[in-house]
């Protein structure tokens, strides 16, 4: 592998997160590799989603530091953190589209706002990102005429708008069907390769977990820190901690066995 | 042969039916130049038969190269000329494969009704509505009588908490309504009466207006505004997240639950917010009267009281009732037909204020006449 595959685009050094004085998650770090697609793993409430949100902006960490190349992320003046910011997609747990835009407007919103280009350029984009997540019919209709899948799939267009460098998904296969959830992590898979975008998920879907994540972190729900690193498949097979294994071999942990 | 394009990033070099456009330098989204690329100028020359692609001095690129190439690809298909991908980064390849070859024409819209159409499509909106309408306001009265015996599926606290919201809380805002909307009828009235001498009668004009008029329309303009607009808006956002049809699916009636406790609160606070608001515009207006015209105060009382009867009272308590169950059925209804987006919530909220304030003026004018009719 070539060392600019190495080099950590993120890194996460001694966050801890939570909300007013209950720390939901302290002491977490790990790198992220350019070019991977890296899990956030761990049971439902454990704080996938509040850490998520510690790295996108949306909420201040209580301590630590979240790293971009070189840059202190928290570090930064708020407006410089807005500008940052524009170099991540994000896509939403159920999409988060503006309710009262078409699903095209959605994708095209951000370009109009950031871009110096003309409606046709712009239109065209939407179209490509459109049909890049498979969409190009759906465009005119509003976000509630569509179904699950379908939002997630807008949503995924309207992340990758401005062509980010780092994609962030919020449980991206939670309420899809197996063959749906498949074709998106074929599609997550499709665009990291043609893109090059290193993409972060929280996800507890197994089969998505093991299928593309290439690295990752796990995190406890009792003790509220990170418990292992590395790729699902990997600690699927190696991992001795009994919560881990539990997780990835989808048990119930040791001494939790129902009664006979 | 080497033909320039319009784009600095791009050039063509015909050789017979050939074409071999070479990429250079950046494709990204964020100059404006590269992702406007016109395929126009390659597609011009009637004996093109293939277009090939040398991406060896391309810089990074984006989905405006994408942009770029899928228009080529489209422009290609259908004059049956072949497109050799093989210069094409690997990776705008995949990319390319994921979208498909011919976006589908777009739907035709849907043809304009003719007007006569449309007039009878309003019509029977309108008439669905009535229904609707007239529906609700008769379940209301049935279940208020249900309520009333304890049989309704209505839960006390809900009760408790909306007469909290309908009433209480109201307060400060309706006695500052009203408190200078009395002092104002004084201080309008008070030029006028000082002229001929008749000081005494800005008691009669204050109480009059106040208990017969004002204290009721005005209080149920502030209610309409804090507390129908209130209720549009909750239920609407409650369609939005899909509460209403875990209510529906649970078997709760949607009726007793939401509209009953707001309806019953709204018709019971708003006659005592009207008492309190006659009384607070009262004042209001004996304060004026009393430091700007030459009345003591006892007098101002004793004449309120002589003006003010208690049939007066009793119109506009009833007209205050009318006014409270009207706000509420507003603003239960227009939420409980509103859509599912964030926009359509506030629509909801706009369009209960705006019904609510047009219906009170309208039944005002109606009890009016009424009055009027029947000599009180």
């Amino acid at each position: 592998m070539d060392p600019e595959h190495n080099e950590p685009v993120l890194q996460v050094q001694g966050l801890a997160v939570g909300y007013g004085d209950q720390d939901v998650q302290h002491d977490v770090s790990f790198d992220v590799k350019r070019g991977s697609i890296f899990a956030i793993m761990g049971p439902s409430g454990c704080g996938k989603s509040t850490l998520l949100k510690a790295l996108i902006g949306l909420l201040q960490p209580s301590a630590g530091a979240v790293r971009y190349g070189a840059r202190d992320y928290w570090a930064l003046e708020q407006g410089q953190r807005d500008d940052f910011g524009r170099g991540f997609g994000v896509l939403f747990q159920g999409g988060a589209l503006w309710s009262s835009m078409t699903a095209a407007e959605n994708v095209a919103l951000p370009l109009q706002m950031f871009t110096p280009l003309g409606v046709a350029v712009i239109d065209s984009l939407v179209q490509l990102k459109l049909s890049l997540v498979g969409l190009d019919s759906g465009r005119g209709s509003m976000p509630a005429d569509l179904s699950g899948g379908m939002r997630q799939r807008v949503g995924l267009a309207r992340a990758l708008a401005l062509d980010p460098q780092i994609l962030f998904l919020d449980e991206p296969s939670a309420g899809l069907d197996p063959i749906a959830a498949k074709r998106f992590d074929d599609l997550i898979l499709q665009l990291r390769d043609g893109f090059g975008v290193t993409v972060v998920m929280v996800s507890h879907e197994l089969p998505s977990l093991f299928g593309i994540c290439d690295d990752g972190v796990f995190l406890d729900a009792a003790t509220h820190t990170a418990i292992a690193h590395g790729a699902p498949s990997r600690l699927r097979d190696s991992c001795d901690n009994p919560t881990v294994h539990a997780f990835m071999l989808r048990e119930r942990p040791a001494g939790n066995e129902a009664p006979a | 042969m080497t033909v320039a394009s319009d784009n600095p990033r791009l050039t063509t070099q015909v050789n017979g039916g050939d074409t071999l456009v070479t990429l250079t330098g950046d494709w990204t989204t964020q100059d404006d130049g590269s992702a406007a690329a016109s395929t126009a100028a390659l597609f011009d020359r009637k004996e093109l038969t293939a277009i090939e692609f040398d991406s060896s001095r391309l810089g990074r690129w984006d989905s405006s190269l994408l942009v770029y190439l899928s228009a080529v690809r489209n422009g290609a298909a259908p004059r049956s000329i072949r497109v050799d991908d093989s210069g094409i980064p690997i990776a705008a390849r995949r990319l390319l494969a994921l979208l498909q070859p011919q976006a589908a024409p777009p739907a035709a819209p849907p043809r304009r009704p003719m007007f006569v159409e449309r007039l009878g499509l309003r019509a029977i909106a309108q008439w669905c509505e009535l229904r609707a309408v007239t529906g609700l306001v008769g379940g209301q009265l049935l279940q208020t009588g249900a309520a009333l015996t304890g049989r309704a599926r209505m839960r006390r606290v809900d009760f408790v908490g909306c007469m909290y919201d309908a009433g209480i809380a109201a307060l400060p805002m309706v006695a500052l309504v009203n408190v200078l909307v009395g002092a104002i009828l004084a201080f309008v009235g008070a030029i006028e009466l000082r002229r001929f001498g008749a000081d005494i009668y800005i008691a009669n004009l204050v109480g009059l207006a106040q208990v017969r008029e004002m204290a009721a329309v005005m209080t149920a303009i502030v209610m309409s505004g804090r507390t129908g607009g209130a209720y549009a808006a909750e239920i609407a956002s409650m369609q939005g997240s899909d509460e209403l049809d875990a209510l529906r699916v649970l078997g709760i009636p949607l009726h007793d639950y939401l509209v009953l406790p707001r309806v019953l609160a709204l018709t019971l606070m708003t006659p005592i917010l009207y008492l309190y608001g006659s009384a607070i515009g009262i004042l209001g207006g004996f304060a004026v009267a009393v430091s700007m015209l030459n009345i003591s105060p006892e007098l101002f009382v004793a004449q309120t009281r002589s003006a003010v009867t208690m049939h007066q009272i009793a119109f506009g308590l009833t007209k205050s009732i009318a006014f409270g169950a009207l706000i509420a059925l507003a603003g239960c209804r227009i939420g409980l037909k509103a859509g599912r987006s964030a926009t359509d919530v506030g629509h909801a909220a706009t369009r209960a204020v705006v019904v609510s304030i047009i219906g009170i003026i309208m039944l005002d004018a109606v009890f009016a006449v009424c009055a009027n009719a029947l000599d009180m």
